[in-house]
């Protein structure tokens, strides 16, 4: 099993550690519900190191990129980045990722650990059709990237360790000396909160991370990791987004551009301009329970779809899931049930914005 | 990790504590670390008469999900509804406040099948 350059922190910390996606990872430190707390109402951090990322060199990256990508990055200007999915040939998904453009000719992807050797064999494939495609470079094993996420993140960061953080737009970069530490900054995350990813060589790892527990970070592990982004109904790939999965009625849309010259651009623009069969949605439980993937979602005692992921908030102390339902369904308000241990506990359908805020 | 000597315990991580033909019911401080966070307990009714090893209830963490397992045959003559409004008892105070149901056994002599603190410590490498 593969280890982060901060594992031996998080034995110091406390963790309990499991295997995720062949790597031993925190999983949680004092207490899942006590994590997701600290995240929504202060700030928490997260190694997530075991995350792909790989640098794109070259004057064709860009253009190798888009074909790749149904978004269009000529708009993604240097020092910023853009969450989009690598499609197939059937527009399904290969993979959820974010593109950080960080110079001409240069482009950082970060990509699920699960997918690592899927993806970079994808892009393998797909070099072959350039007569000057882009250098790939994986970086992940020489470095660490830790999640700092929460409503105080950014005035923490930008107190300690550069005040132009403060002014970086969301899924905007900066790239900063601390303390003789070369780090990437990007204002993205996967908690539904403000917040940065910080990227650093595998050896300053462990510096950075006992200075953010230092400065008052809690430290929180997958399990969390997992709840806030349940609550945030956000995606997790091999649940939400699959090869099978066409990014429209995954609620992805949005990130579908006209371009038509990416790999899947067909099927995925004939999906955009169908009815569609089936939509992702949010499902609140209005009983006690804990939903969990796999259980059947019932209408009028009939299944009808089954949730991708579900947990128990402890945001929203209900429990909540998400579920592709067959589009009459997929209207918010639906009554619906959830079969838990052979029995139906009633629910909503909702949207997959589970945290409305005003 | 806490394994009172006086009490008795299941595989399935139950714990028994025996008074008269009276046997309280819970589950270890090991069950309640794997689990983590409890945040849903179903428990049966008063007066539910219960087999040995048949399920009675469940109990829920952010991340799994556990059945519960009588460990030994009788009636159900109390259970800790306080422990609803309180789920994290289960995790702070196994053995005392996060305490689940009280079976009158059929048969005290059956808590001799169980296993002892030693024995579950052996049991779970503990």
């Amino acid at each position: 099993m593969k280890r982060t350059a901060l594992y031996e922190a998080h034995r110091r910390t406390g963790a309990r550690m499991v295997e995720f996606a062949g790597w031993e990872m925190p999983v949680q430190y004092r207490g899942i519900i006590e994590e997701t707390r600290a995240v929504r109402q202060a700030w928490g951090i997260f190694d997530v190191s075991h995350m792909a990322r790989a640098h794109f060199r070259g004057e064709a990256a860009a253009q190798f990129l888009s074909r790749l990508v149904p978004s269009d990055l000529s708009k993604v200007a240097p020092g910023t980045g853009q969450y989009t999915v690598l499609t197939n040939e059937r527009g399904g998904v290969v993979d959820d990722v974010i593109v950080y453009h960080l110079a001409p000719d240069h482009w950082l992807m970060v990509f699920n650990a699960a997918n690592r050797e899927k993806d970079l064999a994808w892009f393998q494939r797909w070099q072959a059709e350039f007569t000057n495609p882009p250098t790939i470079d994986d970086q992940t094993e020489q470095t660490v990237m830790i999640a700092v996420q929460g409503p105080e993140a950014a005035a923490r960061l930008s107190a300690h360790m550069n005040p132009a953080l403060a002014e970086v737009p969301r899924f905007g970069t900066l790239a900063f000396e601390w303390e003789g530490m070369p780090l990437f900054a990007a204002r993205t995350g996967y908690t539904g909160e403000d917040g940065f990813e910080l990227i650093a060589p595998a050896e300053y790892g462990e510096r950075l991370w006992d200075a953010l527990l230092a400065w008052g970070a809690t430290p929180c592990g997958l399990g969390a990791r997992d709840v806030l982004r349940v609550e945030a109904g956000l995606h997790l790939y091999g649940h939400e987004l699959t090869d099978d999965t066409n990014p429209i009625e995954a609620g992805l849309g949005w990130l579908v551009s006209e371009r038509t010259d990416y790999i899947g651009a067909e099927p995925i623009l004939q999906a955009k301009q169908a009815v569609p069969t089936r939509k992702l949605m949010g499902i609140v439980l209005q009983e006690r329970g804990v939903p969990r993937e796999g259980y059947p979602v019932l209408v009028d005692g009939q299944g009808v779809g089954q949730l991708t992921s579900g947990v128990y908030s402890p945001t929203l102390e209900q429990g909540i899931g998400m579920a592709y339902l067959p589009a009459a369904l997929a209207k918010a308000g639906t009554p619906c049930a959830v079969e838990i241990r052979g029995r139906a506990i009633p629910a909503l359908i909702t949207t997959r914005r589970f945290l409305k805020r005003s | 990790m806490d394994t009172p000597a006086e009490l008795r315990y299941t595989k399935s991580d139950e714990w028994v504590r025996v008074e008269g033909d009276v046997a309280t019911i819970g589950i270890t401080d090991y069950a309640q670390s794997e689990l983590g966070d409890i945040v849903f307990l179903e428990l049966p009714e008063v007066g539910r008469y219960l087999q040995t090893d048949e399920a009675f209830g469940a109990v829920e963490s952010v991340k799994a999900a556990s059945d519960l397992y009588a460990p030994v045959e009788g009636e159900v003559i109390e259970v800790n509804t306080a422990l609803q409004s309180a789920l994290e008892q289960i995790n702070q105070d196994p053995y005392g406040a996060g305490w689940m149901i009280k079976i009158r056994m059929k048969d005290p002599s059956q808590v001799n099948t169980l296993m002892t603190a030693d024995e579950y410590r052996a049991y779970r490498g503990l």
